[in-house]
């Protein structure tokens, strides 16, 4: 797809490469925490309304909402 | 050896790395929890003893993922570690790393080699690394870190005395810099080091970086920083997220070249099984409701049988003191102040400890962070964030505690919201009160077949003080403006069997916390009020005698009787009473005479004060507090000389229901309230709602059912 994806786009049991984010603030956050440019991700499931969601990245769990992970640009 | 001579440790570390348990199995019950200087952060402190017999001080700050802080809990650690002059500056610091997660933590520990503090590391939870089929080279670790690497499995308590050993050895600063500064910032850092001395660059950069977090600088040297920063147009958090992946970088390489074989990540799922069935959206939901109905049954029934207990214990030796100590005034203000203010703040003990053992024992488990998750959309509609739910359900047993458990959440809005809402969940000491009450007005029947109706009225009003919370709440989030960022950005901890031992030192603590925060206030007022209605203008006491014998001498009492006669009109003459008085065309709209009113404000230290305040007006002292069928009996005959009519009418008793289920009658919440907002404006805010709010659903409900 020649489209840039994002993190909240993707289906339960996707999974992803991090190629970068859209917000500054909230980059310095998730990086400090694992979610690295190149680092696997696997969109787990999300909350019963539908935000937040549980990702995979870094070899643990993580739990952000919608429009933080749509900083979140993926390749795959 | 004084304390203050003693190495001081210090444990950090990311959250859910461990740490708490290891600083427990380092402790043991040889813990206390102060304050940080200028501060409200917890201060966790203890002690240990080495091999060598040296005691040692081991802090445990609070969890972080980098030296850059989020929240107020988190700056306090850059604060502690750039400060090097402080006394609070610990010898030794350990970072505690989830071994599983050991990227993560090497972040953390790159930082803090690089502001040239002598480090070590702890690698906990090695047994779950080799579980995944993972095992690192220490040697090589510790070698190309340049700092000393200890296994442990805290949870178990293995390694620790390895750990120990480590910590009589010398340790020295590690001379294997992490991270280069870039060109841009070179010039600014040597200026800084220049005109302040900093040890070295990176804490020179840090500086730069963090112009909060440097509030132990005197005034002249913070603008020295100021001032260099600004000329070399420096601008905080310029190359923060350039650091972290440049640290990261050099974390991968050290890793590939430690790891000797990967991971099959098998063991994670586990943990993912259980998601299913806990975050599905509707045995998700069912479970959480199923466990809130547990701790309510807990702290309402389980929890009353100690509470009888302690309130009897207190009656007692009130009672007994005022017996064997000769009479005067030393001996009432002990029997009839000091005692019974303690017992007043007892009582709440094992609500308190049942409440914080579900609580931890859910966060211990991970479970917290699915609720929160669970949680968090439904509470963002109204201003609030996934977190505020353990506030307001802690809000059950007591604002307090609950208010103290507000910090976890990062945003200042949805941290503010949180606390000006938490008092309107009804606490347990609202709970005499409307037993009381509602055995008063409401008919002891069932309806509809199974429904006791005493007990549907209880229900709907903690339904309605709930309610009340999200609906101020949503309105707040309407008034207050501020363009923060809100985040939830989480951890979700893999599912563990809580440690026990874990819990039981966190009920510890906050039980400890809640007697001295709480108990402080609550004797300081139980003593004023004491004095307001024992003393009043001229002889009270002689005045009070001699007017009911008056009027009753030809009414054949018992002693028994008169005694409490004097007694009750003696609190009329006091200075409560005068106040009481004073303020009844305030309170008349709602229903109540000077004798509620000075109920009114004795249980402004504590709502239940209110039941006893009723004994002693209505002349039923002797027979008890713990008495209720004689109060009833007694607020039942109460008559309004008005309306010929009973005091006590529906009307008005509906009214001090409402009145007490949203007025803001507890001073020990405003002081923490003060103390964790830092300032008077958020407390005197919150006061004047609630009361508002009371008065107004009061005079509602009154004239309307009148």
């Amino acid at each position: 797809m020649g489209l840039v994806r994002n993190v909240a786009q993707m289906k339960p049991g996707e999974v992803g490469v991090v190629s970068g984010f859209t917000d500054d603030h909230l980059s310095v956050k998730l990086m400090e925490m694992g979610c690295l440019p190149g680092a696997p991700v696997r969109f787990n499931f999300s909350a019963p309304l539908g935000d937040p969601i549980c990702i995979s990245v870094a070899g643990y769990e993580l739990s952000l909402r919608l429009e933080e992970a749509a900083t979140i640009s993926i390749l795959n | 050896m004084a304390p203050a001579s003693k190495t001081k440790i210090a444990l950090v570390g990311n959250p859910n790395s461990g740490k708490s348990s290891l600083f427990n199995q380092l402790t043991g019950l040889n813990q206390k929890v102060g304050n940080f200087p200028g501060v409200t952060v917890d201060k966790k402190s203890g002690f240990t003893t080495l091999a060598d017999g040296t005691v040692v001080e081991i802090v445990d700050l609070p969890g972080i993922y980098s030296i850059y802080p989020r929240s107020l809990d988190e700056r306090i650690v850059s604060e502690i570690l750039l400060d090097h002059r402080s006394a609070e500056l610990p010898d030794k610091i350990v970072v505690v790393a989830d071994a599983t997660n050991l990227k993560r933590s090497l972040l953390l520990l790159t930082q803090i080699v690089d502001m040239g503090l002598p480090v070590m590391l702890v690698l906990n939870m090695m047994d779950l690394v080799a579980k995944a089929g993972i095992s690192y080279d220490f040697t090589a670790l510790s070698k190309r870190l340049g700092v000393p690497v200890v296994a442990v499995n805290a949870r178990k308590g293995e390694g620790i005395k390895e750990l120990k050993e480590q910590f009589s050895k010398p340790l020295a600063v590690s001379q294997q810099p992490c991270f280069t500064i870039w060109e841009e910032a070179k010039a600014p850092v040597k200026a800084l080091r220049d005109a302040l001395g900093v040890d070295n660059d990176y804490e020179a950069y840090l500086y730069l970086e963090q112009p909060d977090s440097l509030k132990f600088l005197p005034a002249d040297s913070k603008s020295k920083v100021d001032h260099i920063r600004t000329g070399h147009k420096f601008f905080p958090g310029k190359f923060q997220g350039a650091e972290t992946i440049q640290r990261y970088s050099y974390i991968q390489d050290l890793l590939n070249d430690i790891t000797l074989r990967a991971s099959d990540h098998s063991w994670k799922k586990y943990s993912n099984q259980l998601d299913r069935i806990l975050t599905h959206k509707v045995w998700g939901y069912l479970i959480f409701l199923g466990l809130l109905m547990l701790i309510f049954q807990a702290i309402f029934a389980w929890a009353t049988v100690p509470m009888d207990f302690i309130d009897a214990l207190f009656a007692d030796v009130s009672q007994w003191v005022g017996a064997a100590l000769p009479a005067g005034p030393a001996t009432s203000l002990l029997a009839e102040g000091i005692i019974p203010g303690l017992g007043g703040i007892v009582i709440f003990v094992p609500q308190i400890a049942i409440l914080f053992a579900f609580i931890s024992i859910l966060e211990e488990s991970g479970y917290m962070a699915r609720v929160v998750f669970l949680m968090d959309k439904i509470m963002r509609r109204f201003g609030l964030n996934g977190k505020s739910v353990v506030p307001l359900i802690s809000g059950v047993a007591c604002a307090i505690p609950a208010i103290m458990a507000t910090r976890t959440i990062d945003n200042w809005k949805e941290r503010t919201i949180t606390i000006m809402i938490t008092p309107l969940i009804s606490c347990s000491a609202r709970l005499p009160i409307f037993t009381i009450i509602i055995a008063l007005i409401v008919p002891n029947e069932t309806a509809l077949g199974f429904f006791n109706l005493q007990g549907l009225a209880l229900m709907g009003l903690y339904l309605l003080g709930f309610v009340m919370a999200i609906a101020s709440a949503w309105i707040m989030n309407l008034i207050i403006r501020v363009r923060e960022r809100s985040y939830l950005v989480m951890e979700m901890p893999t599912y563990r069997v809580p440690k026990w031992s874990n819990v039981g030192y966190t009920i510890l603590e906050k039980t400890k916390a809640f007697v001295l925060e709480a108990g402080k206030v609550i004797m300081a007022i139980s003593i004023v009020l004491w004095v307001l209605a024992s003393y009043g203008p001229g002889d009270i006491t002689a005045r009070a005698q001699e007017s009911v014998q008056q009027e009753s001498a030809n009414l054949r009492l018992t002693e028994e009787g008169l005694q409490d006669r004097v007694a009750a009109r003696k609190l009329e003459y006091s200075y409560a009473g005068i106040i009481g008085k004073a303020i009844e065309p305030a309170i008349r709209p709602l229903g109540y005479d000077w004798k509620i009113g000075i109920a009114l404000i004795t249980s402004f230290a504590a709502r239940e004060v209110f039941v006893g305040t009723m004994a002693t007006i209505y002349s039923i002292g002797s027979a008890g507090d713990e008495d209720e069928t004689t109060i009833k009996t007694r607020m039942r005959e109460e008559v309004n000389p008005e309306t010929g009519g009973a005091r006590f009418t529906p009307a008005v008793g509906f009214s001090l229901l409402l009145f007490y289920t949203f007025a803001m009658q507890c001073m020990s919440t405003i002081a923490v309230v003060y103390r964790e907002t830092k300032g008077w404006k958020w407390p005197l805010l919150q006061f004047a709602y609630m009361t508002a709010l009371a008065y107004i659903s009061a005079f509602i409900v009154y004239q309307v059912m009148r």
